[in-house]
């Protein structure tokens, strides 16, 4: 057991290193280390400029999409490599937020059911970040279940029309492109029913809302199709099989190992090791160790499952399940530990202005945003199903809605 | 909002106070209120025999089963003087422990269905502690899902012959008789077809054999039936109908109102306020602070919660299902509190000799004896489905056994 | 024993859920919190109208005469509708603080004011971060004059007057700290608004410059008299605090049986039926708690200071506890501005600061059993 890279890995980590130090955008270093979770921003420029600007210096150089093949505008890297860049990115990785839903699961699906002409003409740009993708899955009646959806889509001559609405699209309001699924016959049971598409966000008829979140801000939107022609050229596999198509995507999401995942513990050890309490320093306080120690455990715990993990890849084995507990450890984690730090303020810990030392508002957005982390990308209800199901090979739920044919759902409560 | 007593309450309180005064057995006082969970004996005096004791002594006076009528050997006193009597009874209530059963389950079902001969014949010795009643509900294969039962009893002409197995019945090997549930008829819908029994433990073809458990201490039983004869005069309830008539059993079970709920919260705030930490006395740790409030305050909410349900009775209304939570709340709490008395010992915290642990290994024969409370009678997770169907109006799980014939329903998991 | 509210207080309940339902839905609340205003002023004058300010001031003072019980049975009807006024700094913490140690004249001149909803009042307590201590008091006060800064002040910005505690020795004792009383109308105090976790209730800096003060209660009693309107606060925001945990309990309640999902209502999955009976369980708790506080400030029990801690922790977790799982069970929907759950979550969260962070009543809990346990 070691951590040292194999002679090939040190080469590609040193070779990365040089570039990076060359060439990252050094006047954002300082801020983008002080942004923790409901705090992504930059001062004075708009973080999707600066992002769009580093992704596409990064394709140049070749160092964009590591993992995909060279022709499609990637590196052909080995998953190894692409986290060591990982590493080496550090935090300008948090600038490529817009790209990863486009890197980590519409690239993916389009290079699996795309045709080659397709392929060659969407995927190199979408890699170089000059065409942003979103993906287009979520619906107000399909959130957990998200074959629950009811977006139609129906045939008419070589298109198809598409009427309905999304939401939770990250980046609806700037990307290019979307992939998007919808239902194409709902006289069949809910699965079965499903076709996938990508299409231009530009198309007439699609109208892109964004939402004001709990915390105030807006990363989502809803998408509201009325009418939308897609021609049948850009459907994404065959027609009723949108289901086996979206989980190649979601997949692939699932699979984005060695992402950095907040915990919220860096922030919080940094501020008890600089807190004055009227007894000492914080961090002195038995207390205080305690939940400390507790959270400490658990980020560590994550940090080196991830290692296993990258372990496992750079033998060139497929990583263990293991890494799925990721976001459901995190989500809780973060929400107790913004509380913890708002209690060890006192009442002032509920003043939220810009006034106050950057220290202490960052853990007030964290409370505010943490909720989020517990729904987004599968409720933390639903990770625990994954888990129990796919790990530990237990039964699913009772689905009462599996033969039934879609239209005959119930869809109120009561 | 008051916590006084109205003038009949205060009488009664005076009585009962005055007559516990001159006849509890006060030798052993100390050690009933040392004792905790996980650990309730005596040293020097059987137990059993001691309850026994004061449960006749209790009786004579007419201070058994206050609520049952008095022709079955009650007081027929009201509710609130049931829970006056509790209160002032205190720590010598630790000895009704092996009459729970009887008085709080298989007495009120006798009541509710058994012929009036048998309720003259069998209640007043069982109010008195003379014959002490098990429950036989749980098998291997009914836990939470009771329903699930396969003991059969079959019909052979005015008999029943029963064949099974039932487990964890609490005291069943100093028990004379008990309620038993069978399956009668396996071919339909498995709430359809059970029926209820009262038998005489000592009856051929009944052999007990005890559960050594997790904790090394032995309270419950395996119950095996082999060809145990019922004459059907000691049926209770239709046959087929015994569902329902469990209902009521297990219905009296969660009606104990006032019933304090072990929390382990007493002894774990004693304990800190006489250690000695490394730098200090351990009560004025914020560490350990912290930890005590949080139990306080959830010790004290099972206290004042079961105060509120008391005070819905002594007004004659029917408590609400507040009442619910506390074997919830009390189970995890009392096996976290164990750990954390433990923890709070250092290394030495792992020895439970009562001469080497600290509080004469109180906290781990708490540990050990806790994960028990949070199965037996009825599981957290059952516990949860409770609150949440009958209290806050939730959907019931979806059964897939409800309408299948119970040979029909598997009986593995998996191959 | 009759350890219940009683039939009228129970009837004034319904009365005030009513009032509040119809003057005080989430759309008043929003307003407040979008910032179209700074608190909901015909609410206020409804609420005063209606007796609920002066429900726990005698009579003589022009309030309503009833008691703590009444004041407790509001206090859990203004939290469950998230009533956008500065109710709990107002009658909670300034007019607690007048009965508690005010002269003749102050009760006269502060009390009615406050139950006719003239004047709004808080307490300037804090010096920025912090719990409540005496050493954190910092605040110069001699001859008369106050100098120094208050932060946060709930409802400073809108309030007529303060109390506030000033340091008047540097023994390093209890005895150093006085309070006072100070009209904010009459200058020498600059009040700057400041943004917080929960907009729908303001929080302010206060700047005393050579500022005119009178005595509140004897030189060197002010940490006393503190303690005391700090414990009394404590179990009427313990109702508000139960009040809004109940509120977050029903909100997902109802969500879980309407939602559909996998064919089924999301009510009928364990994972989130055990969630919403956890939920119950600690609004439960916390509500028996608040009762016994309740009985122990109507009667000045010795075990106030014992049962206001306990009911202000126990009340502090549920509501953070129901406010936070109330998104979890309403996913995505939960997490949208249009949805109300956010605005329980903010006041859950702000309000598990504002008389002192629940570590701070952890503490003084254990600190009052064990002295309990000691005498």
């Amino acid at each position: 057991m070691n951590f040292d890279d194999t002679p090939q890995e040190a080469a590609f980590r040193t070779e990365a290193r040089a570039w990076i130090a060359a060439n990252a955008p050094k006047q954002y270093e300082a801020e983008l280390s002080k942004s923790s979770l409901g705090r992504i921003s930059l001062a004075k420029d708009d973080i999707v400029d600066v992002g769009k600007a580093w992704q596409k210096q990064k394709a140049e150089g070749g160092w964009a999409c590591l993992h995909w093949p060279k022709e499609y505008g990637g590196r052909g890297a080995t998953p190894i490599e692409k986290v060591i860049w990982q590493q080496e990115e550090g935090v300008y990785g948090k600038l490529t937020q817009p790209f990863q839903i486009g890197e980590g699961m519409c690239g993916p699906t389009v290079m699996a059911f795309g045709s080659e002409e397709h392929k060659r003409h969407y995927l190199p740009k979408l890699a170089s970040g000059e065409q942003i993708w979103c993906q287009l899955f979520s619906e107000p009646a399909g959130g957990s279940d998200v074959a629950g959806l009811r977006t139609r889509a129906e045939k008419q001559g070589d298109n198809w029309i598409v009427n309905g609405q999304k939401i939770w699209t990250s980046g609806a309001h700037y990307s290019d492109y979307g992939l998007l699924i919808t239902r194409t016959d709902p006289n069949v049971p809910k699965h079965k029913g499903l076709t996938m598409f990508f299409l231009d966000m530009k198309s007439k008829g699609v109208e892109v809302r964004p939402i004001k979140q709990a915390n105030g801000m807006q990363e989502f939107n809803e998408v509201y199709f009325t009418d939308v022609v897609i021609p049948d050229s850009q459907r994404l596999g065959n027609v009723g099989d949108g289901w086996n198509v979206s989980l190649t995507t979601l997949m692939n999401e699932r699979m984005s190992i060695g992402a950095r995942l907040a915990t919220g513990f860096p922030e919080i050890f940094e501020f008890c090791s600089s807190l004055m309490t009227e007894d000492g320093p914080a961090i002195d306080d038995r207390a205080t160790r305690s939940k400390l120690a507790g959270w400490a455990v658990k980020a560590s715990g994550l940090k080196y499952t991830s290692y296993r993990a990258v372990s496992a890849l750079s033998k060139g084995e497929r990583p263990g399940p293991e890494n799925s507990i990721g976001k459901l450890v995190a989500g809780v984690m973060l929400q107790d530990i913004a509380s913890y730090a708002m209690d060890l303020q006192g009442a002032a810990g509920a003043l939220t202005g810009a006034a106050e030392e950057l220290a202490t508002g960052q853990f007030q957005q964290m409370l505010l945003s943490a909720p989020s982390m517990r729904i987004a990308g599968g409720t933390d209800e639903i990770l625990r199903n994954i888990i129990a199901e796919r790990v530990l090979g237990l039964p699913g739920d009772i689905r009462v809605d599996k033969d039934v044919p879609f239209n005959k759902i119930p869809t109120k409560g009561r | 909002m008051n916590f006084d007593d109205t003038p009949q309450e205060a009488a009664f309180r005076a009585e009962a106070k005055a007559w516990i005064a001159a006849n509890a057995p006060k030798q052993y006082e100390d050690e009933l209120k040392k004792s905790s969970l996980g650990r309730t004996a005596l040293k020097g005096a059987n137990i059993l025999e001691v309850a026994k004791a004061w449960q006749k002594k209790k009786a004579d006076a007419g201070w058994a089963c206050l609520h049952w009528p008095r022709e079955y050997g009650g007081r027929g006193a009201t509710p609130i003087e049931r829970v006056i009597w509790q209160q002032e009874e205190g720590a010598f209530g630790k000895l009704s422990g092996m009459f729970i059963i009887g008085h709080g389950m298989c007495g009120p079902t006798m009541m509710a269905f058994a012929g009036e001969a048998e309720k003259k014949r069998y209640l007043p010795p069982l109010a008195s502690g003379e014959k002490v009643w098990c429950q036989l509900f749980s098998e291997p294969a009914g836990g939470s899902d009771v329903a699930g039962l396969r003991t059969r009893a079959e019909k052979n002409g005015d008999d029943w012959i029963v064949n099974g197995q039932k487990i964890w019945t609490s005291g069943a090997h100093y028990s004379d008789y008990g309620i038993l549930l069978t399956r009668t008829d396996p071919n339909v819908a498995k709430h359809r077809g059970l029926t209820m029994f009262f038998l005489d433990m000592k009856s051929p073809g009944v052999e007990i054999k005890p559960i050594k458990q997790a904790n090394g201490a032995s309270d419950f039983n395996e119950v095996y039936f082999t060809d145990v004869k019922i004459p059907d005069s000691q049926r209770l309830g239709a046959v087929n109908d015994g569902w329902n008539v469990s209902l009521t059993t297990l219905m009296n079970e969660r009606m104990s109102i006032g019933a304090g709920v072990s929390t382990g919260f007493p002894e774990l705030f004693e304990f800190c306020n006489s250690l000695m930490l490394d730098d200090g006395p351990a009560i004025e740790d914020r560490n350990v602070r912290s930890k005590l409030a949080s139990w306080a305050v959830k010790a004290s909410g099972l206290k004042y919660t079961s105060m509120r349900a008391i005070s819905a009775l002594s007004k004659g209304e029917r408590p609400g299902p507040e009442n619910s939570i506390g074997k919830l709340v009390a189970g995890s709490m009392i096996q976290d509190v164990a750990a954390y008395a433990l923890d709070l010992q250092g290394a030495a915290g792992v020895l439970a000799g009562a001469e080497d642990a600290e509080a004469t290994g109180k906290f781990q024969a708490m540990l050990l004896r806790a994960p028990g409370t949070r199965v037996e009678g009825g599981t957290d997770e059952i516990m949860r489905n409770i609150i949440a169907e009958r209290v806050l109006g939730l959907p019931g799980d979806i059964r897939v056994d409800k309408d299948v014939p119970f040979n029909k329903i598997p009986t593995k998991g998996r191959g | 024993m009759n350890f219940d509210f009683s039939d009228e207080q129970k009837q004034m309940r319904d009365e005030a859920r009513k009032f509040l339902a119809e003057k005080c839905p989430p759309k008043a609340v929003r307003a407040v919190l979008d910032g179209h205003a700074s608190y909901d002023k015909e609410l206020w004058k409804g609420l005063a109208e209606m007796g609920f300010l002066g429900v726990a001031i005698p009579e003589e003072f022009g309030g309503a005469g009833a008691g703590h019980l009444e004041l407790c049975v509001i206090a859990e009807e203004m939290g469950r509708a998230l009533a956008p006024v500065p109710f709990s700094s107002t009658v909670y913490l300034a007019a607690e603080a007048i009965l508690l140690a005010g002269s003749a004249a102050q009760k006269k001149k502060w009390l009615p004011a406050i139950a006719s909803g003239e004047a709004i009042g808080t307490l300037a307590l804090f010096e920025g971060k912090g719990n409540p201590s005496p050493d954190g008091i910092k605040l110069a006060a001699s001859g008369g004059s106050l100098n120094g800064v208050k932060k946060p002040v709930p409802d400073g910005a809108i309030a007529d007057f303060a109390v506030v505690t000033g340091r008047t020795g540097s023994t390093g004792r209890d005895g150093d700290i006085s309070l006072f009383l100070v009209d904010l109308k009459a200058g020498g105090v600059e009040a700057k608004a400041l943004t917080s976790l929960d907009p729908s209730r303001g929080q302010a800096e206060l700047t005393f410059r050579n500022c005119k003060a009178e005595p509140l209660g004897a030189a060197g009693e002010g940490w006393s008299i503190l303690t005391q309107v700090l414990d009394r606060a404590a179990v009427l925001m313990a109702f508000e605090q139960v009040g809004g945990a109940d509120r977050a309990l029903e909100m997902g309640r109802d969500y879980a049986l309407d939602r559909i999902a996998f064919g089924r209502p999301i009510g009928s999955f364990q994972a989130v039926k055990h969630m919403l009976a956890d939920m119950y369980v600690s609004a439960t708790l916390a509500r028996s708690n608040c009762y016994y506080g309740a009985w122990a400030l109507s009667t000045n029990a010795s075990e106030l200071p014992e049962a206001a801690a306990a009911a202000r922790i126990s009340a502090t977790q549920a509501f953070q506890h129901c406010a936070k799982n109330n998104i979890q069970v309403h996913g995505g929907m939960g997490f949208t501005w249009e949805f109300d759950c956010h605005m329980y979550y903010r006041r859950a969260n702000a309000t598990a600061l504002g008389l002192g962070s629940l570590s701070y009543w952890e503490d003084a809990l254990i600190d009052r059993m064990r002295k309990k346990n000691a005498a």
